[in-house]
């Protein structure tokens, strides 16, 4: 589904990520974590093609990223569903327009029924006329996490999707991801919280990547 | 993406496309503006070179098939070089019709510089004597020579002189008139492609959510694109109709003194300035899709 064949990516003439090879199965569960600025945020944006790497391979379902254009790019995207650390959204529309975004974008029919079942399965059910700039962060998280699986993507990526959460927030949204799992996602989830991915063992048959001197390895039982 | 399909009012994907694009800001406006206040000019641009063109047209035609035997003799021999002139004129071939002025007419001609009470009697004027070709035309230089013979005081003035600066200058106008309308067709599109370039750039977070969920490049720009192209064309609609109303407005011949004769637009051709609107809505798409493409390359 996305894999990683001896790659490395450089910034600033330094190398931030090197020697990386890793398959995410279909299905599978991962959590990356590693210390602020080891480059958890920069392996995502390699996964969804955000960036390229300055060496090596990336294949997002079967295809060379490098082969890709921008349109490919665009349209694996829509396979790829993001949740970022500071979700971004537009901040004219409500929110029931910025989760369906995916859909228009993608020109798929919105169904009302399904987007508000969407809404209520995140618990912003009562929300969805807000602006999203009237959210707080932890709406702005589980919305965010709304229009990355809209379109029914086949992998999910998180980047610290907790760090601005309330412990009992963030467990609700670590639900909400492992309920993704159970659906068939393919779920990585970028954190440096090892409380989370200790409570996420216990829901989830999970696998842990850690970044750690520019290689990314799996991680042992020390966690 | 085609202009047509920017203009329909039912295309969904279009109107969804929009509306991902925050609906304010001074980019809004200042495309607007620019439209119209360029449409606004332009149409008096058109106006100008059409009036040339018109005015260019008519002093070729009145000065192109006619001359004039200026005679110049004393007074107890005018009448009868006239009449020689005449008759040379009448046996050359090549001139239609040849007939000397009155005294009315002559004083008429000088009545604009001296005034209604000149006594053109007591003056020593020459006597004038109008001639009209045929359509083949005659031999000026035969002619001339006929005349010296003839008449020694006659003079042949084919207007050449008069015609072709008159023309040259009427026709460089119109030409100014056109290439005014070029520049403001190019400065049109350099100010939209500015504001589209500054509303892509100030609408960085759109572009970075819409490219997120998977927006192709095409997708983004349809939306600049659509929206700056009506703002162009509702634009250049308010200055066109202002410019035509201004171009109605303007003095008529007669209180203009001759000066501004022609000026406007006359029958159909106020029908030319409907044409603006549509251009300036096809020089925004340009600009704008090559803007936004640029830009969309530009934010990766």
């Amino acid at each position: 589904m996305i894999a990683f064949d001896n790659v490395a990516y450089s910034y600033g003439g330094g190398e931030l990520l090197s020697e990386i090879t890793l398959r995410l199965a279909p299905g599978s569960f991962h959590f990356l974590t590693g210390p602020s600025g080891a480059g958890k945020s920069t392996f995502l944006k390699l996964c969804y093609g955000d960036l390229m790497p300055s060496a090596g391979r990336i294949t997002l379902f079967d295809r060379d990223l490098r082969s890709l254009s921008r349109d490919d790019i665009a349209l694996t995207r829509r396979r790829i569903g993001m949740v970022q650390q500071d979700c971004q959204f537009l901040d004219h529309l409500p929110l029931a327009a910025n989760v369906a975004l995916p859909l228009m974008v993608a020109g798929k029919p919105t169904v009302p029924q399904d987007l508000s079942d969407l809404l209520g399965w995140v618990g912003l059910g009562q929300l969805a006329d807000a602006k999203p700039p009237s959210l707080s962060g932890g709406e702005r998280q589980r919305a965010a996490l709304a229009r990355a699986i809209i379109i029914g993507p086949d992998v999910v990526l998180a980047d610290e999707p907790t760090g601005n959460l309330d412990w009992e927030m963030s467990l609700r949204l670590l639900t909400l991801l492992v309920e993704l799992n159970r659906m068939g996602k393919t779920v990585l989830i970028a954190t440096h919280d090892l409380n989370l991915i200790r409570q996420a063992k216990s829901l989830v048959a999970s696998r842990v990547l850690r970044i750690s001197k520019r290689r990314v390895q799996l991680a042992g039982a020390d966690l | 993406m085609s202009l047509l399909s920017l203009i329909k009012p039912d295309r969904q994907a279009d109107r969804q496309a929009d509306r991902v694009v925050p609906p304010s800001g001074h980019t809004a406006w200042l495309t607007s503006f620019t439209a119209g206040a360029m449409a606004f000019l332009a149409v008096f641009a058109l106006a100008l070179s059409l009036a040339a063109g018109r005015l260019a047209d008519r002093w070729s035609d009145a000065l192109e098939r006619t001359a004039t035997v200026r005679l110049s003799a004393p007074e107890d021999q005018m009448d009868l070089q006239t009449k020689a002139v005449l008759a040379v004129l009448t046996t050359t071939p090549g001139i239609a019709s040849a007939r000397a002025m009155t005294d009315a007419e002559q004083r008429a001609l000088l009545e604009p510089w001296f005034g209604p009470d000149l006594p053109v009697d007591a003056l020593p004027l020459p006597r004038l004597i109008e001639l009209t070709e045929t359509g083949a035309g005659y031999d000026g230089e035969g002619l001339r020579q006929r005349l010296m013979a003839e008449a020694p005081g006659a003079v042949l003035d084919d207007h050449t002189r008069w015609r072709r600066p008159l023309a040259v200058a009427a026709s460089r106008l119109r030409l100014l008139g056109l290439l005014s309308i070029g520049l403001i067709g190019t400065a049109t599109a350099a100010m939209i492609t500015l504001a589209a370039s500054a509303a892509l750039a100030a609408n960085a977070q759109v572009v970075r959510v819409l490219r997120q969920v998977g927006a192709r490049d095409a997708y983004i720009a349809r939306a600049f694109v659509r929206r700056f192209t009506l703002r162009a064309i509702s634009g250049a609609a308010g200055g066109t109709l202002l410019g035509m109303i201004g171009v109605a407005l303007l003095p008529s011949t007669d209180s203009a003194g001759g000066f501004l004769t022609g000026l406007g637009f006359q029958g159909i051709s106020w029908l030319y300035p409907l044409a603006l609107p549509p251009l300036v809505a096809i020089v925004a798409f340009a600009a704008t899709r090559a803007a936004a493409f640029r830009k969309l390359r530009e934010l990766t």
